[in-house]
């Protein structure tokens, strides 16, 4: 009994790590420039795909396709930010919500009309292989994935705290007005922004793509939690992104096996609405005076 | 009875004591100008009057009536209205639609408020602009309508913040020559204010606030006149032009 | 001036109303029922429009009303023998309990804006998951109304044919879009759209701005779950993932923003671009034999449409009518 609750647990936090990836770039794009960005889950996928077609006809490891896969959504991320995005960031909340509710459909009707609906999974030798570690049994993939996942998110955030840049978004995103006051070029600004995280979103799919079968339909499941991590661990907060991720994914596995797979989500939205109310900033929100 | 007394109000901030302990009254019927540098506490001494901030000690009394912990629709029921200094006019709403919001706390009826509210901007000098989106009137216009919407409630007790801020003295005038019409009817009136000839000409009690502390309270010109005050506010050479 | 724009205004609905009614001698079934769709979906968007056009108030989480009101309609009658025309009740008053529910939640605990949206979304997929797994529901399976008799009666079952819903819900719509034009010209109306400006302000201004808040969301709740009974009835059917969820939120609030939020046509012309283009790019898909491309021209559809005109398309269309400026285009948020 116990095994199995460990072993649950254990996989929980490991899919939670990559959760804490995917809520990371979108923490990052709704911190800086307040966006509520609906098309997050696509994103994913999107990643998961690449993972899938490099694999599928260039024989490339998943090793070798997270990197690309990573480049190619930052790309992705900072032109549609700076050709279209930036256009619409003094609009108000219901207006970019369109445009991202519209981005999202659009990114689900090309994957569905360039692969289908039909499931594309990566089925390596790679993909069967486990690790053992005493009662605890795990797969390869999915511990690489999450090392992965923690290592990209250590890196974001020194790169954050430390790089002048970095320090330029974070100012970017307590004070907008500000900012500009001092000179921030606030378009390049919020491109590197959207470029950041639709990366963090893609790569996280890459890395989950030897894990899962890759559907267009996926999506919106990946939306809705990379946005309960992101409420329950703490807007704007890289350390409450990993927290919030990390909690989520326990919380979910514990969920499916104690109730059902498909109420996974059911003790989610709990811990959502909970911290809405009681916290709204998050478990681990910094105390500054709200925007 | 006076209109407001205040005692010991005092708001902390993150260690920061923002008010320490105020105590002033002010008289029914009467001009009473809050006055203070920059940072002496003012607006948070009036927004915690006004309800939009709680107080961390001290009471306020409207009218013989204990009213710390009211919010602020139940206040303005109550007969005290207020201006922002950071002016919110409701720009999607015409001019007399602005002013027609305060009217409902008196009658229910759309016409009724409609009638009040065009009264009150013909009082105020703006009946011409009252279909115009709110958001196309100038800066004194601006102002002026602020005024408006507080009166529309029927107050008692009007607080203005900082009202004649960036206005020329033309612009102030008129508003002044409303505040004097108002208190001829038995208005109280409680300004913030910067603008110190508006105050001394006009002001019939002055209390002025230095870091957070009541430092001087009386007619304008025992205050201009108080060596403390002098020293803190108005300038070692200090003069009142 | 004031007074025969409105005159002009008040012409030019019943004119379009009349039109709506005599259509019926011209149409098909199959125009019929893509109309029918369309009314049904402008008076969802009136009714969202009441809490986020008006009192400003953000929801995505409107199909929880939906599907309520829905399922409300697909079980009373059909299992317990009540009269369909009663049972509006209920479909009408538990969402508009669980929005007061919500509302209170957030409004008491100060959870606005973006935050409140997000509380939405949790209760309303809160609820799909609840209902993918309770048995008196149906569980995923869903329900499935009776089949229609050949004696059925559609006043007393409130079901029909094509002919049937197609006036049911003209009617539904017109009423739901006169309740708006009357709510937003009373002093319920003016409270909202000075809350929706600046919620601080009109309190200073003795608007109780909670009991407001809440007005709006339960009169908003109601009118959806009547909108999803509507849909049970006409339908014959419904699933949790038909009736709840946020993709369903997300579909009942595209119209009434692309049509225009805070206006009392945009909802009804959003509907009338929406829905027509969203059924035809989905026979195209099948038909075709492409899945996917319907997505993707909805999706293009809504990009283009937000970045030409964020208003919505109303107040474009109105000014060009010369229905616009004061009384109906009430200065939709976001102009």
């Amino acid at each position: 009994m116990v095994e199995l609750y460990l072993n649950v647990v254990v996989n929980g936090l490991l899919i939670g790590a990559v959760y804490a990836l995917i809520a990371v770039g979108l923490t990052i794009i709704f911190g800086v420039m307040r966006v509520v960005n609906f098309a997050h889950g696509e994103m994913v996928v999107v990643g998961m795909y690449i993972g899938y077609v490099l694999w599928r006809y260039f024989g490339l490891p998943p090793a070798a396709s997270v990197p690309i896969a990573m480049v190619v959504m930052f790309g992705a991320g900072y032109l549609f930010q700076r050709l279209i995005g930036n256009d619409f960031v003094d609009q108000p909340q219901h207006v970019q919500f369109v445009l991202y509710i519209g981005l999202a459909l659009v990114i689900t009707g090309l994957n569905a009309i360039i692969f289908g609906p039909d499931p594309r999974g990566i089925d390596s030798a790679a993909s069967f292989a486990t690790y053992r570690i005493g009662p605890v049994r795990i797969d390869a993939s999915r511990l690489h994935a999450a090392v992965a996942a923690l290592a990209l998110i250590a890196v974001l955030w020194s790169w954050l705290r430390l790089s002048l840049t970095g320090k330029a978004m974070q100012a970017a995103a307590e004070n907008i007005i500000g900012g500009q006051v001092i000179g921030l070029r606030l378009s390049h600004i919020f491109a590197l922004t959207s470029g950041i995280g639709m990366a963090c979103a893609g790569t996280a799919g890459a890395l989950i793509a030897p894990l899962y079968d890759a559907t267009p339909y996926l999506a919106s499941e990946f939306t809705l939690t990379a946005f309960i991590v992101v409420i329950v661990g703490g807007l704007a907060s890289l350390p409450g992104a990993l927290l919030g991720g990390l909690l989520i994914g326990v919380s979910e596995a514990l969920a499916a096996v104690l109730i059902s797979p498909s109420a996974k989500s059911l003790l989610s939205y709990a811990l959502l609405v909970v911290v809405l109310l009681v916290r709204p900033a998050g478990l681990l929100a910094p105390n500054k005076s709200s925007r | 009875m006076n209109s407001l007394e205040i005692r010991g109000l005092t708001r902390r901030f993150a260690g920061l004591v923002a008010v320490n302990d105020v105590s002033f009254d002010v008289a029914k019927g009467s001009i009473t100008a809050l006055i203070g540098p920059n940072g002496a506490g003012k607006t948070t001494c009036f927004n915690m009057i006004a309800g939009a901030m709680r107080p961390d000690g001290g009471e306020v009394w409207f009218e013989g009536r204990m009213i710390v912990g009211l919010p602020p629709e139940r206040l303005c029921r109550l007969g005290m209205a207020r201006t922002f200094q950071i002016m919110r006019p409701l720009t999607g709403m015409s001019v007399v639609e602005n002013v027609m919001v305060g009217g409902f706390v008196h009658t229910s009826s759309v016409a009724q408020a409609r009638a009040s509210a065009m009264q009150i901007l013909d009082r105020v000098g703006l009946a011409d602009r009252a279909e115009q989106p709110a958001s196309m009137l100038a800066l004194p216009d601006r102002k002026m309508l602020e005024l408006a919407k507080a009166l529309a409630t029927r107050p008692r007790l009007l607080m203005l913040d900082e009202v004649m801020a960036a206005l020329r003295p033309a612009d102030s005038d008129r508003i002044v020559g409303v505040l004097q019409e108002l208190r001829r009817g038995g208005m109280t009136i409680l300004l913030i204010e910067h603008v110190m000839r508006v105050v001394m000409a006009h002001a019939d009690e002055v209390v002025v606030l230095h870091h957070g502390e009541k430092i001087a309270v009386g007619s304008p010109a025992d205050v201009a006149a108080d060596p403390v005050v002098i020293e803190s506010y108005l300038g070692r050479r200090g003069r009142v032009a | 001036m004031k007074a025969a724009l409105e005159r002009r205004q008040w012409i030019a609905a019943v004119m379009f109303f009349a039109a709506l009614l005599l259509l019926p001698i011209r149409l098909g079934d199959f125009y019929l029922t893509v109309l029918s769709l369309v009314f049904l979906s402008a008076y969802v968007g009136i009714a969202w429009n009441l809490m986020m056009g008006f009192a400003g108030q953000l929801s995505l989480g409107h199909a929880l009303y939906f599907g309520v009101g829905a399922y409300v309609l697909a079980i009373l009658p059909d299992r317990y023998g009540v009269s369909p025309w009663l049972a509006m009740v209920p479909a009408a008053v538990l969402p508009a309990l669980l929005g007061l529910g919500i509302g209170a939640l957030g409004f008491r605990f100060s959870v606005r804006g973006v935050y409140f949206a997000l509380l939405t979304i949790a209760f309303s997929e809160f609820a799909r998951i609840l209902f993918e797994h309770w048995d008196y529901v149906g569980r995923t399976g869903g329900v499935f109304l009776r089949a229609l008799t050949p004696d059925n009666r559609p006043l007393t079952s409130l079901r029909g044919g094509a002919r049937f819903s197609y006036y049911a819900l003209l009617l539904t719509m017109a009423a739901g879009w006169l309740l708006s034009a009357l709510l937003i010209r009373s002093r319920i109306g003016y409270c909202w759209r000075a809350i929706r400006e600046d919620e601080d302000a009109s309190r200073a201004l003795g608007v109780n701005a909670l009991r407001m808040k809440l007005l709006a969301v339960a009169i908003s709740a109601a009118l959806t779950g009547i909108a999803g009974g509507w849909f049970a009835l006409a339908n014959g059917s419904l699933f949790p993932d038909s009736v709840l969820g946020t993709q369903i939120s997300i579909n009942l609030i595209i119209a009434p923003i692309v049509g225009g939020l805070g206006t009392l046509f945009g909802p009804i012309l959003g509907a009338f671009i929406i829905v027509p283009i969203n059924e035809w790019s989905r026979d195209l898909a099948q038909s075709s034999g492409i899945n996917g491309l319907n997505l993707l021209i909805y999706g293009l559809l809504l990009m283009t449409v937000i970045k030409l005109s964020p208003g919505g398309c109303w107040p474009w269309l109105a000014r060009h009518l010369r229905l616009a400026a004061g009384g109906w285009k009430i200065g939709a948020a976001g102009e």
